[in-house]
């Protein structure tokens, strides 16, 4: 009895528990997902969607891509013992730069999608949200069309309908002409959408988007104009390269959104100018979070998650906050040697009078004088100045019979005759294979952060990487100018720049000269700033440029501010100290042009590289994918 | 837990049947082949042509990759079966044959065991009767020039290169010496018999008595240089 009660209880109690209505029991809504109506209801947490999505923004160049994404294309030499393939190598492969993240669009495209669908924001919190997603669309579209040309064109989020037909998700790639034309007409919708902020430079803004459409007109016209001198790159759809006719009307809008910017019309942005020191102010420039010159960057904060190891990785080895960890990134000489002397001309560093004797300086900082303030901005020259600290870089002892002494390291003393047994190279080198020090006998200054403890693995720099700044705008506005033939105007536009410069001598352009003039004043200007491989591909250059010839002396110090010079291997320009007692240049210093021997390659850009290979797995998935020229 | 015979007989068979083949044996049949016109085999440059061979039938289309060596010669190991061979477009100083649909032209191979297949293909130019001499440690080389297409498609002498290199790989890439090599430009060449070029051999380091040298022929508008064969000049 007593059994039958206890089971009949317990069989009553799993009755009626299974009387749970069966929604109520399964539909528990998940804690750990929010849904979309939950999060496009609360402008914060579209802030927070929107952050990711800015994260995601694909940079060529960037400070937390990791240093060598600076290395390349002879601008610079590599001194870390893995990473010395940049100079070893005969060329890129033919995939090299490319990208193909569709999954990306597809979270833009959701994410306009899904905040032009929301019910509780206002207008005006849905405007900026969906301009905002638009302008981060038509800017990856920017990065897949300047490295893969026409890709397909996808507006709107893609679903698949489970009837075992992919045929409607696979979209043929959109000419190249229509991925800029896509480009520009969603600046100029979006433009109008988002507040005037001179003071937002991590979001979109209207002159964001403007400096976005100016470069990318400009692309496409140069593409149109010069892509003529390479027959080759170009598919018979248009899928790579754009006709020469539509040139005029691409520099033209190119032109009207620079202008836009420089009129105030989107904010007052102007060059930066707030330091007395021309080389200061330029470096200065990179390192002030609220510079008036910086248009749309990607921002870093210390002791607040996102840092970067730029400084880290590349600060001077004397001066490094982590013992190690220092001096990778060395500008080349080839780069320094072209920032030209302050009446406009162009001319190797004097390191031989006429008569081939070498030229003695007192300071090596002399070697330097006189020359466009940016070459100090950007390169940290021998003997400068970083942290209150001076670089100590020499190769050795040049003694008077033309012998050289000279050691494997800084601590390791050599026998000068009459001085004993002394240092004979520099704390921050240069030796050959000595990484982590300079091999071409310079550091980095762009970006280089003097932020006490910025050096530190742990704290890391919060330097932030400028994307779009009023000068590349100006410069946009020269080319554009210059290339419909308003010399004048043109000319007005590249002085200001060239002007904060220090360079006061104002430059005349011309028919003849304009072309040579805007590739030179672009690559000082945004040395290292992520312009050099698509300025030179879309110019048509890239092949004469990186031809594939390994270098002598006569051919680095020849044909400077040249448009097309040869520039296929980095070199240093070595310091060393003259130790002849009793002589008049005794403890001056001798320069001397020198291939870091870890160069042994040479640069090849081939034709198959103006446009990265697409992968053998997006063409198997979508057989419409036309492939590139060369594949 | 004592140590039991069962024990050991399991872990025997464990060792015994882990011993099991799971790998596919790897390709065996051989196809190579070189590049050749009317017989006569065409010189490139190394790692630059590169050739596709696609196993049509499976799901997912994608090549093996390789590229010529600088006497023309190619090889891969497959599997026996049905293949399509093509050189991509816009690669090699020749003409390959362009199908109506602006698709390149593909030849089919059988691969039945190893298999030797030479590809012919039609050169814009060839570098014919390359002499090279050496008088003390400068090299000289004389050599002709033939025009083999001739019609609508004919393209013009860019420039021709003497590459001079201390190992068989001589081209642009490889060779001695720094700037530009020693060269003629197409508008310079009058006659396309006996043409000279000659290149002062630095100090090679190790030292050796011998360089290797080759004439490379840049065709207008083409990317890939045409070369004549390989030859070894000892130096005096």
């Amino acid at each position: 009895m007593k059994k039958t009660t206890i089971i009949s209880t317990f069989a009553l109690l799993l009755v009626t528990g299974a009387c749970k209505k069966d929604s109520a029991f399964l539909d528990v809504p998940p804690k750990q997902v929010v849904t979309s109506d939950v999060a496009f209801s609360d402008p914060n947490l579209v802030l927070s969607i929107l952050a990711d999505l800015y994260n995601r923004v694909y940079d060529f160049s960037g400070l937390d891509n990791g240093w060598a994404s600076f290395a390349d294309f002879s601008e610079s030499f590599p001194s870390e013992n893995g990473s010395y393939y940049i100079v070893q190598r005969t060329g890129w492969d033919f995939g090299s730069w490319g990208t193909w993240d569709y999954k990306y669009v597809r979270d833009l495209n959701l994410f306009i999608e899904r905040a032009t669908a929301a019910t509780k924001l206002t207008d005006a919190q849905k405007n900026q949200f969906i301009a905002e997603g638009r302008f981060l669309r038509a800017q990856y579209y920017f990065e897949l069309v300047k490295r893969m040309g026409g890709v397909p064109l996808i507006t709107k989020s893609l679903n698949y309908d489970f009837s075992g037909n992919v045929e409607s998700l696979q979209i043929p790639r959109a000419k190249e002409s229509e991925v800029y034309d896509f480009i520009i007409s969603e600046a100029e919708a979006i433009k109008g959408l988002l507040p005037v902020n001179v003071s937002e430079k991590s979001r979109a803004t209207p002159a964001a988007v403007l400096a976005m459409e100016s470069r990318a007109a400009l692309y496409a016209a140069s593409i149109a104009k010069y892509g003529a001198s390479t027959p080759q790159v170009t598919l018979p759809g248009g899928e790579v390269g754009i006709p020469a006719s539509s040139a005029t009307g691409y520099y033209t809008k190119a032109l009207a959104a620079a202008k836009e910017i420089i009129s105030g019309t989107a904010g007052n942005y102007s060059l930066y100018k707030q330091l007395p020191d021309l080389s200061d102010n330029f470096a200065n420039l990179f390192l002030d979070k609220s510079s008036s010159e910086s248009i749309w960057v990607e921002d870093f904060k210390a002791n607040g998650g996102k840092t970067h190891g730029f400084t880290t990785n590349d600060q001077p080895f004397s001066i490094s906050d982590e013992g190690l960890d220092a001096g990778r990134l060395n500008p080349s000489l080839n780069l320094v040697e072209a920032f030209e002397k302050l009446d406009n001309s162009y001319a190797p560093m004097a390191t031989k009078d006429g008569s081939g004797n070498p030229i003695y300086y007192t300071d090596q900082l002399d070697m330097f004088a006189g020359r466009d303030a940016r070459l100090a901005g950007t390169v940290l020259l021998p003997n400068g100045l970083f942290k209150g600290k001076r670089t100590e870089v020499y190769a050795g002892y040049q003694l008077g019979n033309g012998t050289v002494i000279s050691s494997s390291d800084a601590t390791i003393t050599q026998d000068v005759p009459g001085l004993g047994k002394v240092q004979v190279v520099g704390k921050d080198g240069p030796v050959n294979g000595a990484e982590f020090r300079t091999q071409t006998g310079f550091y980095i200054r762009k970006y280089l952060d003097p932020t006490v403890g910025s050096g530190r693995r742990g704290r890391g720099s919060d330097v932030n990487f400028i994307r779009y700044r009023y000068a590349e705008v100006l410069l946009n506005a020269a080319e554009a100018d210059a290339e419909l033939g308003n010399y004048a105007e043109a000319s007005g536009y590249i002085n200001q720049v060239r002007l904060r410069a220090g360079l006061t001598t104002p430059l005349v352009l011309t028919a003849a000269n304009y072309f040579d003039r805007i590739v030179h004043e672009r690559r000082v200007e945004l040395a290292f700033e992520g312009h050099t491989l698509f300025d030179m591909k879309r110019w048509r250059i890239a092949d004469a440029v990186w031809d594939g010839n390994s270098m002598s002396v006569a051919d680095l110090v020849a044909n400077i501010g040249k448009a097309t010079k040869r520039s296929t291997q980095p070199f240093g320009l070595w310091p060393y100290k003259y130790y002849n007692p009793g002589d008049v240049n005794n403890g001056k210093w001798i320069f001397k042009e020198t291939k870091p021997s870890p160069v042994t390659g040479s640069n090849r850009f081939l034709l198959g590289n103006y446009y990265s290979r697409i992968g053998d797995d997006v063409i198997a998935a979508n057989p419409k994918i036309v492939k590139q020229p060369n594949q | 837990m004592k140590i039991k015979f069962h024990h050991i007989l399991i872990g025997l068979f464990l060792a015994a049947s882990g011993c099991k083949k799971d790998n596919y044996d790897a390709p065996t049949s051989r196809l190579s082949g070189r590049l050749v016109y009317k017989g006569e085999a065409i010189n490139v440059e190394y790692n630059a042509v590169p050739y596709q061979i696609y196993q049509p039938g499976f799901a997912t289309k994608s090549a093996i990759q390789g590229t010529f060596d600088p006497d023309g010669n190619y090889a891969q190991l497959l599997f026996d079966g049905t293949y399509k061979f093509t050189i991509p477009a816009n690669q090699g100083p020749f003409m390959w044959k362009e199908l109506p649909a602006g698709t390149r032209d593909s030849l089919t191979v059988n691969l039945k065991g190893s298999q030797t297949v030479d590809i012919d293909v039609t050169p814009y130019y060839l570098v014919e009767n390359a002499k090279f001499t050496a008088i003390g440690r400068k090299v000289t080389a004389t050599f002709d020039i033939q025009k083999v297409i001739t019609d609508a498609n004919a393209k013009n002498i860019d420039r021709v290169y003497l590459y001079v290199n201390k190992t068989q790989f001589v081209s642009g890439g490889y060779r001695l010496g720094d700037g530009d090599p020693p060269s003629i430009a197409g508008s310079a060449i009058t006659s396309m018999n006996n043409l000279s070029l000659s290149f002062d051999v630095p100090n090679i380091v190790p030292t050796q008595n011998y360089v290797f040298a080759r004439i490379g022929l840049k065709i207008a508008g083409v990317e890939d240089l045409i070369f004549s064969p390989v030859s070894k000049v000892t130096l005096q």
